[in-house]
This record gives structure tokens, C-alpha cells and sequence, in this order.
């Protein structure tokens, strides 16, 4: 190989691949998957991404992966390697590649025009077909190509491609010889490209999904009901669900919609047993109601919502940013929810700790936001160390058969303790309607005043424990001028932005807080009043997160929105720092 | 008592035990506040078999789960001694499902009008009568919506003159004893308010039924409709000899329209969600995460 010959200092070994094709081909996004694992296995950070068609069969599918020997945050800017399998996605990402960038395609089915590329032309599907006699053997013989030209060695993706078909016994030989060919046909290849992945630290890392992470959280918080209404981009929860809880004695239940999903947590959650459900903005939309009912009869629930692009449908298999009004305000009347936004893959089993200790502490809704992007990008993360991390549960009465049990007592935190049915001798109804401290029917104004600022008193309470730097870190410059605040699954982008930016000797630092209500309010106007100019980045077309910060705090920002259903990368964050701090 | 109660293996329940340290009357599963209900109500007859039903079978209070909807009847928990959850319109079943499934040693109840079972949260019936989910579903069926003041429900007749249907209700009246038998409820039976004492038969048996039990009960509005003097000349027993395992037999008389039948339709034994939801039951491992995140390394 000619790489091995390139000297160290010209090998680019942080760099994005994309590969891109029609999903009837088959493997696009396993081809990507594959080579990303077999990475990961070797001491290699990565970052993935990927894009569905909303069809079932066919339509342009593509996958990322960002690969680097050092913690990668984003997805990065541009592609650095295309793997086209057709003229469309050759067509459609052939704008994001640069000067050197390489591009591997089928030389029987793309015409690559453009010579500022490196081009290798393989006839993919005819060498699967013709020399492999295995047509459904494409994606594994790019693979091959894939490890071969980019130094993964042959044996860990053999290993992977055993285990991936170890149920089906024929099927591994076939794409043993399929990844073998496409490696041995790379020493035929005359490599002109700088991108070889040199040596890692060959540290043991877990490689997950947020909603992977998101479950893994939740089965250790105690979660031991689940119920969900399939839907884009949440519905791998619900699998995941389906297949642990029974083994730990839980109960998974696929609902028939999502109003039923959400009360039969609610249900779950008023006989003591921690629950979830997750869904997605329709489901969500739908789930409102419900989620009153929750905050007015005070149980604890947690709620995923993984957004992606609306309103109504929308773009199914998009991210967008555009839920949080919904979470923030959506429903009638006037009740308290706490919401929770993970930052990462990692976050994503943090946060959702957090929020079943919140929802048992504070005997309310959590909801967490999360997005199509976080939901299905995978990461490596360190293993947890959650031994730090309790477990919370609800506030109990005592054993004690007192005659003076109320389950809506006043109190200083708002908290009252919530008798179980079967377990306490006291008998207590959850009401929809406004109640008295016994929770009978009360319809008077002073009752309907003094309960609602109970409920809402238990938020101001939760705001004293999550309003610190551990719920919104600071990073960057500390004599900062330019601020940036972000939320959600924006913050590898803007994490590697302030790098950047750091680098070129602006004074740049950011916020990004993981609780959107209550808002860590002295954290957040420490850090606007420490800097010039705020900027707060986000998915969705209104500025909801800077709608929210002027209305709650009276910061205004500057708004940087993107919409499209694509996440934000580094370099537009870095390029609007570089416009804001010019004004400042 | 352990933060997270055990559900007892299987899904058993108390049932009628066996020497009672205390013998429960059935005021003793009545509650301190008095029912709002208008004078003359059928649901004042339902409150009352269900609390002599309770007593019969000698559950204790806090072991007996109240979940309704929104409406007249649905304000039965309040009006009684035990756990109760007051929901949202339409969404009993759902929410009694979440409970039964998770605590499968409580005795679950969901109560609702013909409004939250026949219209808003019709769509949940066919799912937790498939599912067998052991729960009791109580239909207090007044053909109108009361709480709102008269308006023509789901089994309002065809013609049927409300404020909200002026010139005739044009829609057919659903038939609840029919769906629930083609939903395939494995315990199906219809009652009147005004007939307590047979009533709280019913009831009992279909707490006793293991699986998901549907009651029909014909409970007049005295305020916008009522149909006393029609049901006191329309229902009738079930046909001597009635065979409760012929389910085609029970749906040619659901759709019976001259009589109205009372007694138990159909019952049938059939695998209970919750029972066949736990077969890991005796291998059950505490979380460990450590061990769970190896798949992802
Ligand atoms: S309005 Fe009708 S259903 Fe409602 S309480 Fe009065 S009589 Fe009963």
C-alpha cells in the first residue's frame, strides 16, 4: 500500500466519511455501521450520523462517521471521503466535498466529472455478482475497499462480520470472501489520498445511540413500566423496552395510541412503579392532556420526546429543534413541568437518571428532549461511573396508620408524601379536578390559588437544586466577549466552534444548559452578564430557547436559527462567533 | 413497607378471604364525601352495587383501585372508601391498564359514561378486551351527556331529541354488549341501576373472572333523559338455561332491540396479559449496568 509510505505528518487521520446510496441496494447504512464499530473496537472516537429516506424501500439513504484517535464531538465539517454506491449520491453530496477529497464509487453506475477529487472507481455490484457470484454481497466488499484503503485491519472486520451473521452459518463464508476481496483489491489501488487512521490508544469504549443511552439510564433509575406508540425516530426505545423489561419484571406495553401510552404510565406511576414513554412530536402533541392530568394529580412520570422536523408530519426522519415551546408551555391551564436536554450520547444516560430522580423527588412530569440527530447518532462514551449517582425515590407516609394523612398537604418544598394503593392503609383519590389537601373536590379560589402554588412551588424547589454549574457548564474564555448559549444536541458543534475560534484568538466561551425548566437562572445571567453579546444557536425557525431566555430572564440574544433538518456544524457556528464578535 | 411494592406472583388477588378479621359492610367502602349526583340518578344504584359487591367479596379498601373518566358517573371514586384515580375524559381503560399490568394484586376498576367509553375513549375498548387485561370496566350508560347538560351520546336512539340535536339524533346507537363480545372481552354482562341487589351479583362475578370484564349498566339520567318507565318494561332475564360459553348465541342477543337482556352474556377463560407478560417471572435479575453496557463495547 502505498499509504504506509505517505511520511506522518501528512496523514490525516480526523476526518468524515459519507456514504451514500439507494436503500434498495441494501447495506448503505450497515456498510457505515460496520466500518464505524470496527473502529470503535480499535481505540477509535467516533461520531456517526445518518439520514433515512421516509419511504420504506427505496429512496436516497446516507450515514456518516467522523473517525478520529482523539474525543470527536461533532459531525464535523464537509466530507473528507465519499462512497457513492449511485449517481444520486454522488449528485447530492458531491457539493460538500473540497479540493483532495477522495471519492470511492461504482464505476459501472457513477460518472464522476469533477477532477478536483481523488477518484476510485470499483465496479461494486458487478464484482459481487460476476467474480462473488453474491449480489447482496456489495456493502461488505466496500467495506473491504473501505478497510483496506483507510488502514483498519482485515482481522477486526472479520470478527465483526462473524458475529453480525453468526445465525446465519451460510451467509458467513459468502461475506468472509466478499470483505477479503474488497481488501486485496485496494493493493491494486494506487493510493494518492492523505487519510489513514494511525494508531490508537486502544481504550475500551462503549458504542451507543442517545436512545440506547437513554434506556440504559432509565432501566438503572428504576423504570420498570414502559409504554409507547411506534413512531419516528423513538421507536428503537420502545424496541429495546420490549425486550429488557420483562427479564428485570418490568412490563412493556406497546399502546394503541399515544394517549393511551402516556396513561397507562400514569397509571403504572399511581401504583408506585417507576415509568417512561417516548415518542415524538405527533405523539407528543397528543400526549398533553395526559401530561396535565400528571402534574395535577402529582406523579411522577418521565416523558422522551426525540424530535424531529414539523409541524404536522413534517420530516419524519429529520431533526429539528422545534418542540421546546410545546415542552415548555404546551397544554391548558397553568402546571408545572420540569424539562431535561442531554447534550450528548453520553448525557443521554446522565439526564435520564436525572430525570426519574426529579420526577420521584419533585412528583411531576419530566420530559426530555431529545432529537433525531442524538436519538440515532452513535458515539463512543467512556463507561459510566454511576456509582456517585444515587437513586431517588418518591416521598412515602410513614408506616404509622395516622388519622392525619393528606396526599395534598402544604408544605415548605411543595412536596407532600404520596400513599401507594395496597401498600398504605390510606386511601387517597388522584384527581383531574381541583381538590383539597385530601384531595377531595374543591372548587373555591382560595383553594385553586393555595394548591396552585404548591404544585409550583415543588418547581422552585427543583430550581434550587439543579440551578448550578453542574446543570449548565461553562467552557471557553473566561474573560469572554462573545457568549454563546446552546441547548440540546448542538453542544459537540459549538463545543468545537469555541475551539476554533479560541484558536484564532477570539474571546469565545459558551453555556449550555441541560435544564430548560426551571432555567438555571444564576448560572445563566452570571454568564450573560459576563460577556458582551449572547448568541444562542438553535434548530427551529422562531428562536423558541431565545424566545424563552428574553421572556424569562429579559436577555435577548442574538438568534441564529437553522432549519432544513440537519444539524449544525461546527463551522457555521464558527463563522456567525466571528460575525457577532466583529460587532461587539 | 419496601419502596417498591411486590407485585404477588402471577397476578392472584385477594379474593374473598377466608376468616376475615373484620367483616366489611358495604358502607364501609363508601366515602366521606356525599355523592353530587341529582336526585333519582342511576348512578346512585351502581355506587350502591358496588360497594355491596365489595363487601361480598371482603377486599380491603386499600387494596381496590377506582379509575374513571370524566363525566356524572365518572365521579364515582370520590364517592368511596378506597384508592381512586379521577383521569381525563376517555382514558379510564388506559390508565386502569397501566396500573393492573404493573400491580396485578390490586383489584383495578374502570368506571366511565357512554360518553368516555363510546365515544372519546372508544378506540381503547377493542385493545384491552383483546390484551384480557384483568381489569373491571363499568359502563354507566345514561344514553346522554349529563355533565355537560344534556347532550345526544353514542347510544342515544336514532331520533333522539337534545339540545345538541335539535332535529333528531341521526346517528345509530351503538350496541356496548355487542362490541365488547366481537372485541373478545371474556366476561361480558349487562345490569340496571335499578336493580342494585342483581347488579352487585354481577359485579362480583366479574371481579372474580380472571381477565377483562365488561359491564353494561343501564343507568337513567333523571335530569335530561330519563328512561325509567322505558327500561322497567324492557329488560328481562337472560333465556332459561342460557349457556355463557356460546358466544354466538351472546352476540344474535346482543343484537337484540325489543328486550333488553340483563345477566352475564358471555365468559370465557383465556390467557390473562399480565400473567403471560411476567413468564420471566422466576429468573427475574436486578439491573446491573455494568453488565447490560457490554453490548454496547
Ligand atoms: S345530570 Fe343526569 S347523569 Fe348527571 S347526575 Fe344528574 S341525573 Fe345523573
Amino acid at each position: 500500500m502505498q499509504a504506509r509510505s505517505h511520511k506522518d505528518s501528512q496523514v490525516r487521520n480526523d476526518f468524515v466519511i459519507r456514504i451514500g446510496g439507494d436503500t434498495a441496494i441494501g447495506g448503505v447504512i450497515s456498510t457505515g455501521e460496520n466500518f464505524t464499530t470496527a473502529a470503535a473496537r480499535l481505540g477509535f472516537q467516533v461520531f456517526t450520523f445518518r439520514s433515512y429516506p421516509a419511504e420504506i424501500k427505496g429512496g436516497h439513504a446516507w450515514f456518516q462517521v467522523r473517525i478520529s484517535n482523539r474525543p470527536v464531538l461533532s459531525t464535523g465539517d464537509g466530507v473528507d471521503i465519499l462512497v457513492a454506491f449511485d449517481q444520486e449520491a454522488y449528485e447530492r453530496h458531491c457539493g460538500e466535498l473540497r479540493e483532495g477529497s477522495v471519492i470511492i464509487y461504482d464505476s459501472d453506475l457513477v460518472q464522476v466529472d469533477d477532477g478536483r477529487f481523488i477518484r476510485y472507481g470499483v465496479p461494486f455490484q458487478r464484482i459481487a455478482r460476476q467474480e462473488l457470484n453474491f449480489a447482496r454481497g456489495t456493502n461488505v466488499l466496500v467495506l473491504g475497499l473501505m478497510a483496506g484503503l483507510f488502514g483498519l485491519p482485515l482481522d477486526c472486520l472479520q470478527d465483526l462480520v462473524r458475529l453480525r451473521y453468526k445465525r446465519r452459518a451460510e451467509l458467513v463464508e459468502k461475506n468472509l470472501e466478499a470483505l477479503a476481496y474488497g481488501f486485496d483489491y485496494t493493493k491494486k489501488i494506487r493510493k494518492e489520498d492523505k487519510y489513514y487512521l494511525g494508531t490508537s490508544d486502544h481504550v475500551s469504549r462503549l458504542i451507543m445511540s442517545g436512545n440506547d443511552a437513554i434506556v440504559a439510564g432509565a432501566l438503572y433509575a428504576g423504570c420498570r413500566f414502559f409504554a409507547g406508540y411506534p413512531i419516528t425516530p423513538a421507536s428503537d426505545i420502545l424496541e429495546s423496552m420490549a425486550r429488557e423489561l420483562p427479564r428485570l419484571g418490568g412490563i412493556c406495553l406497546q399502546a394503541e395510541d399515544e394517549m393511551a401510552a402516556i396513561a397507562s404510565c400514569i397509571g403504572a406511576s399511581y401504583g408506585g412503579t417507576k415509568a417512561m414513554t417516548a415518542t415524538s412530536g405527533p405523539g407528543f402533541s397528543l400526549m398533553i392532556e395526559l401530561l396535565g392530568l400528571a402534574s395535577m394529580t402529582e406523579l411522577p412520570l418521565v416523558l422522551v420526546d426525540a424530535q424531529r422536523s414539523g409541524p404536522s408530519t413534517g420530516m419524519p426522519t429529520k431533526l429539528e429543534q422545534a418542540d421546546l415551546f410545546q415542552a415548555l408551555y404546551g397544554g391548558h391551564g397553568d402546571f408545572p413541568r420540569i424539562v431535561l436536554a442531554p447534550a450528548s450520547v453520553e448525557d443521554c444516560l446522565y439526564r435520564a437518571v436525572h430525570a426519574f430522580n426529579l420526577a420521584e423527588k419533585y412528583q411531576m412530569p419530566v420530559i426530555v428532549l431529545s432529537d433525531q440527530s442524538l436519538s440515532h447518532r452513535t458515539q463512543t462514551i467512556d463507561m459510566p461511573n454511576l456509582s456517585r449517582l444515587p437513586v431517588v425515590n418518591r416521598l412515602q407516609p410513614g408506616d404509622g396508620a395516622s388519622e392525619e394523612y393528606a396526599r395534598y398537604a402544604l408544605s415548605d418544598t411543595g412536596v407532600s408524601p404520596v400513599a401507594l394503593p395496597g401498600v398504605h392503609v390510606h386511601t387517597y383519590v388522584a384527581p383531574g379536578l381541583e381538590h383539597d389537601e385530601r384531595g377531595h373536590p374543591n372548587q373555591s379560589p382560595q383553594v385553586h390559588e393555595a394548591m396552585t402554588e404548591k404544585r409550583f412551588l415543588k418547581l422552585s424547589s427543583a430550581a434550587a437544586d439543579t440551578d448550578s454549574p453542574d446543570w449548565a457548564p461553562r467552557y471557553g474564555h473566561p474573560k469572554a466577549q462573545v457568549g454563546v448559549i446552546g441547548w440540546g444536541a448542538s453542544e459537540g458543534a459549538i463545543r468545537e466552534a469555541v475551539e476554533r475560534a479560541t484558536a484564532k484568538g477570539y474571546k469565545v466561551a459558551a453555556l449550555h444548559p441541560r435544564i430548560l425548566n426551571p432555567l438555571p437562572q444564576a448560572q445563566i445571567r452570571e454568564f450573560a452578564a459576563s460577556v458582551k453579546r449572547v448568541l444562542v444557536p438553535e434548530v427551529n425557525y422562531q428562536g423558541q430557547f431565545a424566545h424563552h431566555l428574553a421572556a424569562s430572564l429579559g436577555i435577548s440574544p442574538v438568534r441564529f436559527n437553522k432549519i432544513g433538518g440537519l444539524p449544525f456544524t461546527p463551522a457555521e457556528i464558527l463563522g456567525k462567533i466571528e460575525e457577532v464578535a466583529s460587532h461587539v | 413497607m419496601s419502596d417498591h411494592p411486590r407485585s404477588t406472583a402471577g397476578g392472584t388477588r385477594t379474593r374473598v378471604a377466608p376468616r376475615p378479621e373484620v367483616v366489611r359492610t358495604a358502607k364501609d367502602y363508601k366515602g366521606e364525601v356525599k355523592p353530587v349526583w341529582c336526585p333519582g340518578c342511576g348512578d346512585f344504584g351502581v355506587l350502591s352495587a358496588v360497594t355491596k359487591a365489595l363487601a361480598a367479596l371482603q377486599v380491603k379498601p386499600y387494596e381496590v383501585v377506582i379509575v374513571s373518566g370524566i363525566g356524572c358517573s365518572s365521579r364515582m371514586p370520590y364517592f368511596m372508601s378506597t384508592y381512586g384515580l379521577h383521569g381525563v375524559h376517555g382514558r379510564a381503560i388506559p390508565l386502569a391498564s397501566g396500573l393492573k399490568l404493573s400491580r396485578p394484586d390490586l383489584t383495578v376498576f374502570a368506571m366511565g359514561g357512554d360518553g368516555d367509553l363510546m365515544s372519546i375513549g372508544a378506540g381503547h375498548l377493542p385493545h384491552v378486551a383483546a390484551r384480557n387485561i384483568d381489569i373491571t370496566c363499568v359502563m354507566m350508560d345514561n344514553q346522554v351527556y349529563g355533565l355537560t347538560k344534556g347532550q345526544g351520546s353514542p347510544t342515544s336512539p336514532m331520533g333522539h331529541l337534545s339540545k345538541s340535536t335539535p332535529y333528531g339524533m341521526i346517528a345509530k346507537p351503538a350496541k356496548p354488549v355487542l362490541l365488547a363480545l366481537t372485541y373478545g372481552a371474556t366476561f361480558v354482562a349487562r345490569g340496571y341501576s335499578a336493580q342494585p341487589n342483581e347488579l352487585s351479583e354481577l359485579i362480583v362475578e366479574a371481579v372474580q373472572h380472571k381477565g377483562f370484564s365488561f359491564i353494561q349498566v343501564q343507568s337513567p339520567c333523571t335530569e335530561f333523559y330519563n328512561t325509567y318507565d322505558q327500561y322497567d318494561s324492557l329488560v328481562t332475564d337472560l333465556p332459561e338455561d342460557w349457556d355463557r360459553s356460546d358466544l354466538r348465541a351472546a352476540i344474535d342477543l346482543a343484537l337484540t332491540e325489543d328486550k333488553v337482556h340483563l345477566g352475564v352474556f358471555f365468559e370465557e377463560e383465556r390467557p390473562v396479559y399480565e400473567i403471560e407478560a411476567r413468564k420471566f417471572e422466576e429468573e427475574v435479575q436486578p439491573f446491573d449496568l455494568t453488565s447490560y453496557l457490554r453490548r454496547f463495547a
